[in-house]
């Protein structure tokens, strides 16, 4: 902490710096307002996979970056997963160096066109920010500032490729392409390491690509950052199950010397309700994954999709957002939001909740659903809801939502998503008897160095975490690259 | 990409294909399934195995067209190369030595059973298999089953080839006849629900293997969900083998037919276009 806190004080007080803090009073930084994010209109982008947030310009974002007072002790860096220095990334935009913002943003991120966008900064970093904890303001908006200086080298063609150590010729195993892996796989390749990221699916990128639909998060900027780990040497094999494809008793005999398993939580929850199995009731994965990763939607592509008419998804998280929004743009009529509880308790961010409002989304909040009825040919037609009241806080801190008795009433439905969590893929687990997980099948590691009960595995992600976001994702993924490296330079010590 | 290497029709709609995959090839075992997505344009579908040659790492699959993916597989050649071929999926068949073995299989359903009827005879069981098709060109494998059960029974609707009769009078004859101890069954999930509710009727223990609709196959989308005595599976992870006599297979039947009319639109349009080509 000394060490980072150091650097940072060195950082800040480098001659380019202290410059551009100094070329404009703090009081004027603190009386310009917050940039809004350009967006698309909301009755155009409803009906088409066109994204949402179209991002800052170059003025709007050197007007944003002038906000930023540059804090001698910054409070935002803690707030986030990955330590981004975000005052040097900003007063980089400041000065108009784009490209040199980008740089200091893969110093510690591997993502940041990726983070810019699907990032909850309003609880991470733009929460930590000084405007909102000392003067009661609208923070910097530092997540638009990510975005868009990724975006700005992405376009530039000139992507930097992050410096690697020397290529050490030491084999290791990363085990899911999503954010997790991608960000272990990163940093191992800086080390120097021979890195294959082995996927389950024919695509690379695990939920940025079934899951995060395009309307928020393009696939073409995620093959963007996938493409820049290929170039520092990062090997990528699709369509290999480890544990299944070849057990780790294979791939060590091939050479491979630790593995990280960034599995994610793959098993979708339902809620076990009287007719759930009902043709048209789906979990948000499969739902997604049709639309998002096999492009169902589109007549050229062989998968079909339901895309019904009146459809309602059940919860009130990011993923069900994406879900009602996916089927709106496929043509509803209604999209329906049926969650539990009041807004006020949503984990879905605020931007997405205000976006799907925009779009024409009905909310039933602090309704439940009990039973679904079907048609002859058992598709789904009606659901049965009771409306809830909020009572006394529950272990999650939030009201428990409480059924209102006698409140039951029907309501018209053909299509079902069912969006109320996942749970840790099990064909990790499954595979290595020995591996101690936890009852819920998430894997037990050390929070420092991410290793589990097997030495020579590390893990990260939702299959440790049961269920969280990209950023803490690729914060495991950056903890346990660090925590490899460790236990493999103890081990050349040793031997 | 896994290249096809022999392709052999047992039937206008039935096909054989060898595929060039020598990892899953060494690591499949009997039960086990695969997906396959043919292009990059291609829908994921799930297909059994009928055996595999770890020396040679291939592995061979039987395919019945039944809609636009099976249609297309038909129609690729030895030497075409398939895009995608993932696994192998599912839990393997719990084989060990319990005595008789009563092996039922309908249709395509039979050759994933092959490797079934193997695994039990070579752990020292007793093997009669039932074989079941619509008529007498239906009737697949039969001489590989041969090599691999004390006896084997054929059953096709029309008398062409065996015992005139469906599967279940198949499987009574033997059950009536000697002590059955455990029985598998595999096919199409009408045969499946009858030829459970005949050994329920004899309290034999009885497996059957799902082949549901599914997208990825590693327990994450939940299409493949079937109810199991009452509780929500999955086939690609729990399954696809369950105890038969807990399977509701009306359910799995309703879900099957989940994107009927989807399929069928397609497949008339794919008609079309192979029309318009040929």
């Amino acid at each position: 902490m000394e060490n980072i806190l150091e650097y940072l004080k060195a950082e800040r007080s480098q001659e380019w710096r202290t410059e551009i803090r100094k070329s404009m009073k703090a009081k004027d930084r603190m009386a310009k307002v917050r940039t809004e994010m350009p967006e698309e209109d909301p009755n155009i982008r409803n009906t088409s996979n066109i994204e949402v947030n179209s991002g800052l310009t170059a003025e709007q974002a050197v007007l944003e970056a002038q906000r930023c007072i540059d804090c001698p002790s910054p409070t935002c860096i803690t707030g986030c997963p990955v330590g981004i220095n975000i005052p040097k990334f900003i007063k980089k935009i400041e000065t108009e160096d784009f490209l040199g913002a980008a740089e200091v943003l893969k110093d510690t991120n591997g993502l940041p066109a990726v983070c810019g966008r699907v990032c909850p900064q309003e609880k991470q970093c733009e929460a930590q920010c000084f405007y909102t904890i000392k003067m009661d303001k609208p923070p910097v908006a530092i997540g638009y500032l990510e975005r868009f200086a990724a975006d700005f080298e992405r376009d530039s063609g000139q992507m930097a490729i992050p410096d690697t150590d020397e290529f050490n010729n030491i084999k290791l195993a990363v085990i899911g392409s999503g954010p997790a892996g991608l960000a272990a796989a990163g940093d191992l390749a800086k080390f120097g390491y021979d890195v294959t990221v082995f996927e389950a699916l024919h695509e690379i990128g695990g939920v940025l690509k079934y899951g995060i639909p395009e309307f928020r998060l393009p696939n073409e900027v995620v093959d963007v950052e996938i493409e820049s780990l290929r170039k520092m040497g990062v090997k990528f094999r699709t369509n290999f199950i480890v544990g299944k494809t070849a057990s780790f008793e294979d791939l060590k005999e091939e050479g491979y010397q630790a593995f990280f398993v960034g599995s994610g939580a793959g098993l979708p929850r339902f809620m076990n309700i009287p007719g759930e199995n009902f043709n048209g009731i789906f979990s948000s994965n499969e739902y997604l994954t049709r639309v998002n990763l096999m492009n169902a939607a589109n007549p050229d592509f062989d998968t079909p999709v339901i895309s019904g008419n009146l459809v309602a998804v059940i919860g009130g998280g990011n993923t069900a957002m994406d879900s009602v929004r996916t089927a709106k743009r496929l043509g509803a009529e209604r999209s329906m939001i049926i969650y539990r509880r009041s807004e006020e308790e949503m984990p879905a961010r605020v931007e997405e909740v205000k976006h799907a409002k925009e779009e024409g989304i009905e909310f039933m909040n602090l309704h439940n659903p009990l039973e679904y009825f079907a048609d002859e040919k058992g598709r789904v037609n009606k659901m049965k809801v009771q409306k809830m009241e909020l009572g006394a806080p529950d272990a999650s801190g939030r009201r428990r939502p409480i059924p209102i008795e006698g409140s039951e009433f029907m309501i018209d439905v053909d299509t079902v998503v069912v969006s109320v969590g996942v749970s840790p893929n099990p064909l990790i687990p499954a595979s290595l008897p020995n591996l101690k997980v936890t009852d819920w099948g998430t894997i037990v590691v050390d929070k420092e160095t991410m290793q589990s009960s097997i030495p020579e595995l590390f893990a990260g992600g939702d299959i440790v975490r049961g269920g969280a976001t990209v950023i803490l994702a690729m914060g495991d993924g950056r903890k346990a690259a660090a925590g490899m490296h460790q236990y493999i330079m103890e081990k050349i010590k040793a031997n | 990409m896994s290249k096809i290497l022999e392709k052999e029709f047992f039937s206008e709609n039935v096909v054989k294909l060898v595929l060039d995959a020598p990892e899953i090839a060494r690591s499949r075992k009997p039960g086990h399934f695969v997906i396959i997505k043919i292009d990059k344009r291609g829908e994921r579908i799930p297909l059994t195995i009928a055996s595999s040659d770890p020396e040679k790492g291939t592995l061979t699959l039987v395919v019945q067209k039944v809609g636009v993916t099976s249609a297309k597989l038909a129609a690729m050649q030895v030497g075409d190369e398939i895009m995608d071929v993932v696994g192998p999926l599912g839990k393997a068949t719990h084989i060990e030595k319990v005595g008789t073995v009563l092996c039922a299989g309908g249709g395509v359903g039979v050759a994933p059973l092959l490797p079934i009827v193997e695994g039990f005879k070579k752990a020292g069981n007793r093997v009669i298999t039932v074989l079941a098709a619509r008529n007498k060109d239906l009737v697949i494998l039969e001489e590989q089953m041969r090599e691999f059960s004390d006896e084997v029974i054929v059953m096709t609707d029309d008398g062409s080839s065996g015992k005139k009769g469906l599967v279940t009078a198949g499987m009574e004859e033997v059950i009536q006849r000697e002590k059955v101890d455990l029985s598998v069954v595999i096919g199409p999930a009408i045969m499946m629900k009858f030829a459970a509710l005949t050994t329920k009727k004899y309290n034999i223990e009885t497996y059957a293997s799902l082949n549901t609709i599914m997208v990825d196959g590693t327990g994450m989308c939940g299409a493949c969900r079937v109810s199991v005595g009452g509780k929500t599976k999955f086939v690609c992870v729990d399954g696809p083998e369950f105890n038969a006599h807990q399977v509701d297979f009306d359910q799995m039947m309703s879900r099957l037919g989940a994107y009927k009319d989807q399929e069928i639109e397609a497949y008339e349009k794919y008609l079309q276009t192979v029309e318009i080509d040929g």
